[in-house]
């Protein structure tokens, strides 16, 4: 089959925290030491654990944002009333020890093998971070497949990762969206994706695309079953939905 | 061992709480957190009805401006998630199981909640009733939420709040106990919050 | 009828959980409902996690598929509602 999964260990192990960069002003990118880290496919995520002194503990999962190859990182949203994600981009720093799990995923991931096909990659908010480690694999693997990211975000300032994604390179076509509020003089896309964007920007259907949807579960829906509408067979969506967010 | 975060709580809110009012493993949260087994139903008013069952037949049926016209009570309760949040003080606008069962000639020792989406759980009939179960339809002074179970839900505050089933349509009354969803997976039969009764065995 | 909640995850989300249970990757495995026998990933299930337990529901039918309780450092799981999970 093509594609395995690299294997991780199959239980916590102690990361610390090298980095720590501020994307937007809810998002921050942690950067970590994993001693034991096998390695990871593009689109697999971890799980974070977190114990309190009383021995309370939360769980949560997060995207790993970097390419396979490049020291491991994961991108946090900070969610309003959140248990773990304030944490995570206001308290932790750099040496702060936490547990961690991982890589995790067989199904949503890219490992570049797959060659001839286009690339549609389909972002609601921070549903963008495990493109970023797509999109940065590809370009690793000097791979030539045609991708575009269709990105979701509520604004200008929300959306991650912006100056890399503005130089993605060639052959990666990125198409944005502002739904809430948008810059003067912007001439890009407003609003939500809707089925008349959604098909102006998806690859036809006959070029067979593979195609991956990532963000808030109301977004996942909508945009699977819009891409279905375009007559895109099921089987080549693949969906990752996160808990938490609105839909931008 | 796991390491411990430095400087993470979690959500809870450490209220100077009258311990005797928590159950043991419990801890005091000022949040209403919302768990759920499958996808919240949205059942409207006009097809809603609440039943007492027995065999198979319906012995009574209330349709909702029925359940409203029931004479209701305030009443303010604390209520223990065998996750281990206690909510303390939780005021509720119900109808008392007693005043549902008043008049209905039955012969059962014990009770199955039944809900749409399909939940079920059990309780003795002992425990539901001598005021100490109600069919909730209000809390906090506004319409119940359908995340918390709206329009209307068990409200059975001595168990652990998993036997106050969401979305309750009726109840089975049945000769001899039989599990609903959580007790078939594992939870305890019963559910004494104060005896820890959490799993099967315990 | 498929199950529509905007709180729902997917089994990508239980993809750690069912790495220790079964002490390899799963969402990419195939589970076959025992209920409709609809079958896909694991990775396209509809998840609930907040929940005194782990429930795993087909997303055609909205039968349960799967359940995890854990229990002090022990994972309980029930696997009735599957006909069929088939690793890759």
């Amino acid at each position: 089959m093509a594609g395995t999964a690299v294997r991780g260990r199959l239980t916590w192990q102690v990361a610390t925290v090298e980095t720590v960069r501020d994307e937007t002003a809810s998002v921050r990118t942690i950067g970590l030491a994993v001693p034991d880290w096998a390695g990871h496919t593009a689109g697999q995520h971890l799980d974070v654990r977190l114990t309190a002194e009383d021995g309370y503990s939360a769980e949560r999962s997060y995207s790993i944002a970097s390419a396979p190859g490049e020291p491991v990182a994961i991108t946090v949203e900070r969610l309003d009333d959140g248990e773990v994600s304030p944490y995570l981009t206001e308290e932790l720093r750099s040496g702060d020890e936490i547990e961690i799990r991982g890589p995790i995923g067989g199904y949503f991931i890219w490992t570049g093998d797959d060659a001839a096909t286009p690339l549609l990659l389909v972002a609601g908010g921070s549903g963008v971070v495990p493109f970023r480690s797509i999109i940065r694999h590809r370009h690793n693997l000097g791979s030539d497949v045609s991708v575009r990211l269709l990105y979701s975000a509520r604004s200008l300032p929300d959306v991650i990762y912006r100056a890399e994604l503005d130089d993605a390179g060639d052959g990666v076509a990125v198409i944005f969206t502002l739904t809430r509020q948008q810059p003067p003089g912007w001439t890009g896309h407003s609003g939500r994706v809707d089925q008349r964007l959604l098909a102006e920007t998806a690859w036809p259907a006959h070029q067979d695309p593979l195609t991956f949807v990532c963000g808030p579960t109301p977004f996942v829906e909508a945009m699977a079953s819009g891409l279905v509408e375009l007559g895109y067979p099921a089987g080549r969506i693949k969906t990752e939905r996160y808990g938490g967010a609105e839909a931008p | 061992m796991s390491p411990i975060s430095r400087g993470f709580h979690g959500r809870r809110h450490e209220t100077a709480a009258d311990t005797a009012r928590v159950p043991p493993g419990q801890y005091v949260t000022s949040d209403f957190p919302v768990l759920s087994a499958g996808p919240t139903p949205h059942t409207p008013l006009q097809d809603w009805t609440f039943s007492l069952r027995q065999a198979g037949t319906d012995l009574r049926t209330w349709t909702w401006p029925e359940l409203l016209a029931l004479p209701a009570e305030d009443v303010t309760v604390d209520i223990h998630c065998v996750t281990r949040w206690s909510k303390l003080d939780t005021s509720w606008r119900a109808v008392p199981i007693d005043t549902l069962l008043a008049d209905v000639d039955h012969q059962g020792t014990y009770a199955l909640a039944f809900c749409d989406g399909g939940y079920t759980t059990n309780v003795p009939l002992a425990d539901l009733t001598a005021g100490q179960a109600w069919v909730a339809y209000s809390y906090d002074g506004q319409p119940l939420p359908p995340e918390h179970g709206g329009p209307a839900r068990l409200l059975v505050p001595h168990l652990y709040f998993w036997k106050s089933a969401k979305w309750v349509r009726g109840l089975d009354l049945l000769a001899a106990d039989e599990p609903g969803f959580w007790e078939r997976y594992g939870y305890h039969n019963y559910g004494d919050p104060w005896r820890e009764q959490r799993y099967a065995g315990d | 009828m498929t199950i529509r909640d905007d709180s729902a995850l997917d089994g990508n989300a239980i993809g750690g959980l069912l790495l220790e249970v079964f002490g390899t990757e799963m969402t990419a495995a195939v589970a076959v409902c025992a209920s409709c026998g609809a079958s896909g990933p694991v990775a396209e299930t509809v998840v609930f996690l907040r929940a005194p337990g782990t429930v795993v529901r087909c997303r055609s039918c909205g039968a349960v598929l799967m359940v995890v309780l854990r229990r002090g450092q022990q994972n309980c799981v029930d696997l009735q509602g599957l006909a069929a999970l088939e690793l890759r």
